[in-house]
């Protein structure tokens, strides 16, 4: 099953490298992983979708808790949250095609960045699913360059998830 | 009070407020202005022959002491030398301090010459590491390596300072407390769980304790024993555990495993509730692990809790350093008559086999079993890797107050000679012997010359069968005794000339009188002393 991950370090340099590293040594999969600065500037999260079953999620946060830097891991599959990935695609589209990609990204929810005489750039935000679907959904028309961010993640509720 | 001085006096400055007295170390040109300061000090430092044996020597420096011990190297192929070194502290969980140079800062990234990113390349096998890129942080930045590298699971903490950072000047003020938000361990383990131990090994008919180096690094090898002869519960050791126990304790059967001694293994495969202390179930410990979860009641009991779970399923997990545990555990364990699980054990224990001499060679094993009763009970016995390590492992008679060192986890040759002369400047009023082969003698000879500057007395046993050992019994049992690249005959150099070149004592024998006469002369010298003993080639590990 896929598991998601939060997990709070030091913003140092390096961080991310001995996160990342500690996958491949420990041989865990994962699926993404997108980090960014939290509203305290010397704190980053990491979130992390990794595939695997019970005990391989656990050995997973144990491992991420040795790791000097680490704050604090929280596997937040175990409970509600929402999570979004953002994906940008550049899509091969003439005028004929316009109208009908455009219909397309109308009832997706995503909106046109860029235009150019032959190509149409669109961004759409929503679960990973979702961006897959609409991959397909566009792929007809011949996809140029699609990429993602990885996905992020927070926990429904009132609850944060606190420093230790 | 706050004083400008250059970043390299207070890195030593560091080290003295440590309480370091020794370190190992090799230097070169991105270490230099460290050495500089080095000179002034009072801190000894010892020279090796080679970067990865100053990791050693700290290795077997830190053990004796139980406080992390440093090692230096210099930038780029000293660093990089280092590396097996950090590996095989890591894998033993053993506190040391690596102080590497590093090429200039504006420099890092542009490949010039002996540049290597260490603390990229070390990453897997450190607790952690620095790249210190501004010289103020220097002296929080030891401050944090030290206690990092001896609390919690102890391990290797790297420092990598460029040059130009170790000859910047900086206002110095020590840093006496550790400010750190991340890192926490865990030391007291809970109660609740403490009694529930207590209450299933009282409940237990046939309990064992398997003991492993993580009581070492609690120093807790008394509360161990106090814990077994209250509770009367027989105990195993782990190969990182050996000398925990006199070898001649009554409740001690042996070490387990895939090399270990039969009653040890006989323990394992028939109690009921193992008890796994400071033992982080390796697989050369603990071949099947998911048979012993399925038939047994397993209690684990370890400071790092990833290792709870990470190798068996446990029944009662507990985390925690395991001294106060210990004092605990045996504070609500019952005293119980174990007499007729323990005379099971005996029985198995007092079926010895029978063993061969082959006319021209001395047994090693009945020659370690001399040598280590010839020896003081306080002796320090490090073992190389190999069938050496196994023969000493199992025959190698552990007194009260002796102390057994080897690589265990990582298993790495040419541990020994620089594990024992850090083992030696940790205790120099301790007899300090040496078990190799002829094979991993070849891998740290260059430390001869160590012995020799420092005048240390480490007494030196090649076991040479003019093999590498392990991995010719391995081709003659699982590859049809096809045997290749084990063959040492031909390049073998006279072991005992050598060490004469070197100034060093030698003898060489090849039946047991002689290994007798020869073990009286090793025992009464107090200089260094090297003995090559004629091994059958055939000899058998087990």
């Amino acid at each position: 099953m896929k598991h998601t991950i939060s997990v709070l370090v030091e913003n140092h340099a390096g961080v991310l490298s001995r996160v990342s590293g500690l996958f491949s040594r420990r041989g865990f999969n994962i699926d993404s992983l997108a980090v960014g600065v939290t509203d305290d500037p010397e704190i980053s999260r990491i979130t992390i979708v990794a595939d695997g079953d019970e005990h391989t999620a656990q050995q997973l946060e144990k491992q991420l808790n040795k790791l000097i830097d680490t704050l604090k891991v929280k596997n937040l599959s175990e409970g509600e949250f929402i999570s979004r990935e953002l994906q940008m695609i550049k899509i091969n589209a003439n005028a004929a095609q316009r109208s009908e990609i455009l219909t397309i990204c109308e009832i997706m929810g995503a909106k046109v960045v860029d235009l150019t005489s032959n190509t149409v750039t669109v961004e759409i935000c929503d679960t990973t699913p979702t961006l897959k679907r609409f991959a397909e959904l566009v792929r007809p028309y011949g996809i140029k360059e699609l990429v993602r961010t990885g996905v992020i993640a927070i926990e429904k509720g009132s609850e944060s998830l606190k420093t230790k | 009070m706050t004083e400008k001085i250059k970043a390299a006096e207070a890195m030593v400055k560091c080290l003295e407020q440590e309480g370091v007295k020794v370190v190992f170390g090799y230097p070169g040109a991105a270490i230099c202005p460290f050495y500089d300061e080095l000179y002034k000090s009072d801190i000894h430092h010892v020279l090796v022959r080679h970067e990865a044996n100053a990791g050693h020597a700290a290795n077997g420096y830190a053990r004796i002491t139980n406080k992390p011990a440093v090692c230096i190297a210099t930038s780029g192929p000293g660093a990089t030398n280092l590396i097996t070194a950090i590996a095989t502290a890591y894998a033993d969980s053993i506190p040391i301090i690596c102080i590497t140079g590093q090429v200039s800062t504006d420099q890092i990234g542009c490949d010039v010459f002996q540049e290597a990113d260490i603390t990229g390349s070390a990453m897997p096998f450190v607790k952690h590491s620095y790249l210190v890129k501004n010289a103020g942080d220097l002296p929080r930045i030891f401050k944090e390596a030290f206690h990092i590298a001896g609390t919690g699971r102890k391990g290797p903490v790297l420092i990598d300072v460029p040059i130009d950072v170790q000859q910047a000047v900086i206002k110095y003020e020590p840093v006496e407390e550790v400010s750190m938000r991340t890192y926490k361990p865990t030391f007291k383990g809970n109660t609740m769980q403490v009694k529930k131990i207590a209450k299933a090994l009282d409940a237990a008919k046939k309990p064992l304790i398997c003991a492993g180096g993580g009581v070492f690094a609690s120093d807790a090898a008394d509360e161990l024993i106090a814990f077994a002869e209250k509770s009367g519960i027989p105990a195993v050791s782990t190969m990182m555990g050996i000398s925990l126990f006199p070898t001649d304790h009554p409740l001690y059967m042996g070490m387990l495993g895939m090399h270990g001694v039969k009653t040890a293994n006989h323990a394992v495969s028939e109690c009921d509730t193992l008890i796994l202390i400071g033992a982080r179930v390796g697989d050369r410990a603990v071949t099947s692990p998911s048979f012993l979860a399925e038939n047994k009641k397993i209690i684990h009991i370890d400071i790092d809790p990833a290792e709870i779970g990470k190798n068996i399923e446990t029944d009662i997990p507990l985390v925690g350093d395991c001294k106060a545990i210990l004092n605990e555990l045996t504070e609500y364990i019952e005293k119980k008559d174990r007499s007729e699980w323990l005379s099971e054990l005996n029985e198995v224990k007092n079926s010895v086999p029978t063993e061969n001499e082959t006319e021209g060679y001395v047994n090693p094993k009945m020659f370690i079993r001399k040598l280590s009763n010839a020896l003081p009970d306080n002796s320090v016995c490090v073992a190389d890797v190999g069938q050496n390590q196994i023969w000493a492992c199992n025959n190698f008679n552990i007194k009260k107050g002796g102390r057994f060192l080897t690589s265990g986890g990582m298993g790495t040759m040419g541990y020994s000679v620089p594990a024992a002369v850090g083992a030696k400047m940790a205790a120099p009023d301790k007899e300090v012997v040496v078990i190799c082969g002829d094979g991993s003698f070849q891998m740290q000879m260059m430390e001869l010359a160590t012995i020799v500057q420092e005048n240390i007395a480490v007494k030196i046993i090649i076991m040479r069968n003019n093999r590498l050992g392990m991995v010719r019994e391995l081709q003659t049992k699982a590859y049809k005794d096809q045997q290749i690249a084990v063959r040492l005959t031909d390049g073998n150099p006279d072991f005992a000339m050598l060490a004469k070149a070197y100034g060093i004592d030698s003898m060489s024998v090849s039946n047991m009188s002689e290994a007798e006469e020869a073990i009286g002369k090793l025992a009464a010298s107090d200089k260094p002393f090297l003995l090559e003993v004629n091994v059958f080639k055939n000899e058998s590990t087990l």
